[in-house]
């Protein structure tokens, strides 16, 4: 894991929230621009978020753990994420998976020691005619092979 | 000349975008004058990049294209496939809902007028709103997000409801695998989507949309909010709709990367801010759906075909299709398959056809073991199977679905026990929790599906056992369907669930 979360002060935090007051059923949009900002959602997010929306802090740290996007730390540097759906694994994708997993000795979820790559599980990018497939830091691979993943990531 | 390079996500997952690049920079040098068009896929994904040249009004295809081949490419001397209609998988197809993806830059809101584009819209305008669901009725539309219920049935029960508010929610949480038809909508024709929900919101006197998309699909957020952005400078949303005086509007929200926010009682929960956890039904989401308000919740193809009904008449759509399962389906041939893409065709087709005549067998080169209809909750189908023509009630009376109409493809080295326990592995991720059977049942599945790998024939009557009370205990699709790919595979591929047996034997 990344060695230290770095607190984020609460004026950038509430800054954030404040931008998406006006609208309804803000609080996703708001996780999404707190993530987006920060690399993840900072602890000390959650009575903020509490007071803005007059939600319980149990609400809405149940909304933000109830997601698989949203972080309580930043991930590495890079982010690898595999598809792990039936159509990549009927292009072999399971296979190619454990590759990448294996050089980097990481399980799913893992980033290396150094906090240099992240990799995580996805469920479909809708990518399913050109399996296996890959996201890596936002770029899409198609017909994705272990060797290339790990280049693209620097690793 | 024009150039027309794909800007979809598969295209770019191919590498599109360098090619594009490419082809700037060869031009540049060439001193030649190009104009390069990022369009949308026309969905033949083997194919791309699948790059189209225009000449004297001739548009040319070439691929796939990769960047040693642009010089030969501004030469004229690589070699083509000649005009995209003619290529027999797309000459095969009936394209109304994907008519214009591929053909135009999804931005361009005149060329969409010029391919027919906002003709819907601008008859729902003249319409009642009686008028508008009448024709959706007639026309037979399903829910094409997988249950297949009827849609102007959906739109009537909204209509008619009273209320201060009513809202159109548009659901592309499309996280079936084996599906892309959606996103390749949203990035290669955004404004039929949009045309489709302000003609959504004529019908039921709904005046705000919002179009819930799946954070997997950067691409098509980013396409949907520029189309969403240009629709508004341009009077096609805001106050006063094509200026009639008429208000509808509508937001991009994106999910968060849970797969059971596909159904729509979670979307909704999800679109308020909410833990996306399923709701009892009643009340229906028609009558009590977003913030309690009644809401029409569709599927993008859903509302993405009312415009080509808008526009030539519910009798041209209903004149394609088999028995109750009207007009076409944009069917997304997945997996291992030599030509995969998306193949809008009339229901009717047999799943044989599809696998072995149209996606031209395995890419593997090896035979077809199992095929997987409807996503990851839709049943094995083996090749004795492969007479079922594709239809709502076809499927359904062989065990299976066709849910969002992808179908991935499995060779003769899928281990189909292995698959099984894939499905209630996913299950157990996914689950919302709310019910027991699908919340815990899941990983029992797990662990009942490793007995049965380890070789105790016991744990095979428990399994079935544990899906029948998914199955009937569960308020949603993701615990009600999980055992369709799971006894699928058990009933059809024994010998996949025997060989641990005789193993340990």
């Amino acid at each position: 894991m990344p060695a230290t979360v770095k607190a984020v002060p609460d004026e950038q935090i509430s800054a954030v929230i404040a931008e998406f007051m006006s609208l309804d059923g803000p609080l996703l949009p708001m996780l999404h621009a707190l993530q987006a900002r920060f690399g993840h959602i900072p602890a000390a997010a959650v009575p903020l978020l509490a007071d803005a929306l007059n939600l319980g802090k149990a609400e809405v740290h149940g909304v933000i753990s109830f997601y698989h996007d949203f972080r309580d730390a930043p991930s590495g540097r890079h982010v690898i994420r595999i598809c792990r759906a039936e159509a990549c694994q009927a292009m072999g994708g399971e296979t190619m998976a454990e590759r990448v997993l294996a050089r980097l000795g990481l399980d799913w979820h893992g980033t290396t020691a150094n906090g240099a790559v992240t990799v995580e599980p996805v469920y479909c990018l809708g990518l399913c005619a050109c399996g296996p497939a890959a996201m890596v830091d936002g770029r899409l691979i198609g017909r994705a092979e272990a060797g290339r993943i790990l280049a693209e990531a620097g690793a | 000349m024009k150039v027309y390079v794909p800007r979809d996500a598969a295209a770019k997952a191919l590498g599109a975008n360098a090619v594009a690049a490419s082809i700037a920079e060869e031009a540049a040098r060439r001193g030649l004058t190009v104009e390069i068009v990022r369009n949308g896929t026309r969905g033949m994904i083997w194919l791309e990049p699948l790059v189209e040249v225009e000449t004297d009004g001739k548009r040319l295809a070439y691929g796939p294209v990769n960047v040693a081949d642009v010089p030969a490419l501004l030469d004229g001397t690589l070699p083509g496939l000649g005009p995209v209609e003619d290529i027999p998988f797309f000459a095969r197809q009936t394209r109304l809902t994907f008519a214009r993806c591929g053909l135009i830059d999804p931005l361009d809101l005149v060329a969409y007028e010029a391919h027919g584009g906002l003709a819907g819209l601008r008859r729902a305008l003249t319409m009642s709103a009686e008028d508008i669901v009448g024709e959706v009725k007639a026309s037979g539309l399903r829910g094409r997000g997988g249950a297949g219920f009827p849609t102007g049935i959906k739109w009537d029960t909204v209509r008619t409801a009273e209320a201060p508010q009513k809202y159109i929610v548009c659901n592309a949480d499309e996280g079936d695998s084996g599906t892309f038809a959606d996103r390749m909508l949203m990035e290669g024709d955004p404004f039929t989507l949009i045309e489709g929900m302000a003609i959504a919101g004529l019908a039921t006197g709904a005046t705000k949309g919002f179009v819930y998309i799946r954070s997997e699909y950067p691409d098509a957020i980013e396409v949907m909010e520029s189309a969403v952005r240009i629709g508004r400078t341009e009077g096609l949303l805001g106050p006063n709709v094509l200026g009639s005086g008429r208000a509808f509007d509508m937001e991009i929200r994106v999910g968060a990367g849970a797969y059971v926010c596909g159904e729509e009682t979670s979307l909704l929960n999800s679109l308020e801010g909410k833990r996306g956890v399923v709701r009892a039904k009643p009340p229906l989401p028609a009558l009590e759906g977003l913030f309690g308000r009644p809401t029409v919740v569709n599927n993008v193809l859903s509302l993405a075909t009312i415009q080509v009904i808008l526009e030539k008449g519910a009798a041209h759509y209903a004149a394609f299709g088999l028995g109750r399962s009207k007009g076409t389906m944009p069917i997304q041939i997945a997996g291992n398959v030599k030509h995969g893409g998306l193949f809008e065709t009339a229901f009717g087709l047999p799943l044989g056809d599809l696998v072995s005549d149209i996606a031209g067998g395995t890419a593997s080169g090896r035979p077809v073991k199992a095929v997987q209809v409807g996503g990851p909750l839709g049943a094995y189908i083996p090749v004795a199977q492969f007479d079922t023509p594709f239809g709502y009630e076809e499927f359904d009376q062989k065990g299976g679905l066709i849910g969002h109409a992808g179908i991935v493809v499995f060779d003769d080295s899928a281990d189909m026990l292995k698959m099984a326990r894939f499905a209630m592995e996913f299950c157990a991720v996914e689950s919302c929790g709310k019910c027991t059977p699908c919340r815990l049942g899941a990983v029992r599945g797990v662990e009942t599906i490793d007995r049965i790998a380890r070789g105790d024939a016991d744990a095979v009557p428990l399994l079935t056992d544990l899906c029948a009370t998914m199955k009937d205990g569960s308020l949603c699709a993701l615990g009600g369907f999980t055992p369709f790919p799971v006894m699928s595979a058990l009933t059809r591929f024994p010998d996949d669930f025997a060989r641990a047996k005789e193993a340990a034997e």
